[in-house]
């Protein structure tokens, strides 16, 4: 389990407890996160999940994959250094307190 | 349980079908502002799931039911959508406008969403009814399908579409010996151009699929009432342990025909989403649209029955939201992702954009000059910008498309 705060771009802040394993995306969609849409269900096929990964974390991740990398650049909210898709984070013990901003639009 | 010929529940909105599509509907009413009454049906057990991962990352052993669901259970709550699972909407009568369930309830509604999906078509030879022979739709079945190929020596997959394709993948995953018998002198026939149907069997032979094209399987044969072979026209046997068969779907349209609303092989809805009866909508899988005078058409995909959910929870409110984007798709076959954009039936024209030999490349499909469709193979920013330039319907000529210094992002800007 790991305690993740989604911080949605007009600043509402959300926090939920996701099992290790999951993807962030997954645990969002299931709280009802507005803002995380996964609409392919984590495929990274849609784009619809994207993220912003606060500092402390962002460097500890795994580098995202080349798919991942290549569907960042199409995110309809600006890409940034910090930019994710959730549903390609897995969940561990080491990201209980990561924060998220969520993007203005998904799509 | 209620007893038969009860007085009818709440009111309000009601969905028949509590898969993508169904969700969705129930979800948009509720940012559509609209305060009433909303009851979710779904006959199966499980919470709406996505049913994509099924054939991949499910049957790859990647993911767990429980991740799989769309929504929580307290999301429901918040949102107070009251969510009934294991039960079947069995019959509507439109003129008092209740919806009878197969527990014996009745529900009156003031607007009605039917989102019932779609079921496997069966084999139509003798034998499908034997044991080890699989459809792939549900939740369950995707579990019965991983125990079978647990046990498996040889698994042979009928049907070589999106589906049968996937399954040969997961699989091939498994170290299964896996034969792929389609019909069609080619994969993925009915959707994609010649060029990516044989990228597709060379994908799935350099995996070591025996891939049959122009295969008319003809019988499955059994022993002991489970099956054991697949027996094609030409009178060729395929042993077989397990028999997974994914050639093609059918709308579950037949609430909606005994009902008398407008059918053809699936309920007719305008780009509203909209049935013959202005008090139902209908959404997804179970859906053959009719718009800009176009012939009627069903698409089976996730965007469909989100953007057709969207546009039903509107016109119940009264609202015009039209759905007309382009369709899109996408399927995870072994490392290679495919996305498509647009219908490509009626092309005249295709440019090839990358490299097939490193597989890396997007098929670019035009008619009359005009680009209508992309097929992205692991090219996701021409799949991402193609949605753009099609929904934008922005002018691009097949001399841009193969001139890879021409950047696509910019055009869609
Ligand atoms: C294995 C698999 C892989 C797929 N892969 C992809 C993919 O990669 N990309 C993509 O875009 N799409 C994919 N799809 C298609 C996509 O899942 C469907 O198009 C989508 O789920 C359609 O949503 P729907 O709401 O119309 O139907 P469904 O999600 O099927 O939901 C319909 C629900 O209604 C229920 N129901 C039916 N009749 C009744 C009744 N009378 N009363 C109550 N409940 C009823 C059904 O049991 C079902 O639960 C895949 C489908 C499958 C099966
Ligand atoms: S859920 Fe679709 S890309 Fe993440």
């Amino acid at each position: 389990m790991a305690k993740i705060t989604f911080i949605s771009h007009d600043g509402a802040e959300q926090v939920v407890e996701i099992p290790t394993g999951w993807t962030v995306m997954q645990g969002a969609v299931q709280n009802g996160v507005d803002g995380i849409e996964g609409e392919c269900g984590g495929s990274c096929a849609c784009a619809t999940c994207h993220c912003y990964v606060d500092e402390t974390f962002a460097g500890t991740l795994p580098a995202p994959s080349q798919t991942e990398e290549e569907m960042l650049e199409c995110t309809s909210s600006e890409r940034k250094p910090n930019s994710r898709l959730s549903c390609q984070i897995k969940v561990t013990p080491e990201l209980d307190g990561m924060t998220l901003h969520l993007p203005e639009t998904q799509s | 349980m209620a007893p038969a010929m009860a007085e009818p529940e709440t009111g309000g909105m009601v969905v028949a079908g509590a898969g993508q599509g169904g969700l969705q509907v129930a979800e948009s009413l509720r940012a559509e502002g609209y305060t009433g009454p909303i009851t979710l049906i779904g006959d199966e057990t499980q919470p709406p799931y996505h049913r994509p991962p099924l054939s991949k990352a499910l049957l790859n052993g990647e993911v767990t039911d429980a991740q799989l669901g769309i929504r929580g259970l307290d999301f429901f709550e918040r949102q107070r959508i009251t969510l009934l699972t294991g039960v079947r909407v069995s019959s509507i009568d439109r003129a008092a406008q209740v919806v009878r369930l197969d527990d014996g309830r009745c529900l009156s509604y003031d607007g009605l969403a039917l989102a019932t999906g779609s079921r496997v078509r069966p084999l139509p030879v003798p034998g499908a009814e034997l044991e080890g022979v699989f459809g792939l739709r549900t939740l369950d079945d995707a579990h019965r399908i991983g125990a079978a190929l647990d046990a498996a020596e040889r698994v042979v997959v009928i049907g070589g579409g999106f589906i049968g394709l996937e399954v040969a993948a997961s699989a091939r995953k498994r170290g299964r010996t896996v034969t792929v018998l389609e019909a069609a002198p080619r994969l993925m026939a009915r959707v994609v151009a010649p060029f990516v149907s044989d990228f597709y069997a060379d994908l799935h032979r350099s995996h070591g699929v025996d891939v049959v094209l122009g295969a008319q399987v003809v019988a499955l044969e059994g022993s002991g009432g489970t099956v054991t072979a697949v027996r094609t026209a030409d009178g060729t046997v395929y042993p077989a342990d397990a028999v997974v068969a994914g050639i093609g779907i059918i709308a579950n349209d037949d609430l909606a025909v005994a009902a008398g609303l407008a059918c053809d092989r699936g309920i007719i809805v305008d780009d509203c989403a909209r049935t013959s009866d202005p008090r139902i909508t209908a959404v997804g899988d179970c859906t053959v649209r009719i718009a800009d005078g176009a012939a009627p058409r069903r698409l089976e995909s996730v965007q469909n029955a989100v953007e057709q959910g969207k546009a039903a929870a509107a016109a119940l409110l009264g609202r015009e939201r039209p759905f007309t984007a382009a369709p899109w798709f996408w399927s995870d076959q072994y490392d290679v992702k495919l996305q498509m954009v647009g219908l490509s039936s009626g092309h005249d024209r295709i440019v090839v954009r990358g490299s097939p030999a490193e597989r890396r490349f997007s098929v670019f499909y035009f008619r009359d000059g005009a680009l209508i469709a992309i097929d992205s193979v692991n090219r996701p920013p021409d799949h991402m910008t193609g949605r753009k330039l099609l929904d934008k319907r922005v002018p691009v000529t097949p001399e841009q498309v193969a001139d890879e210094s021409v950047q696509l992002a910019a055009l869609a800007r």
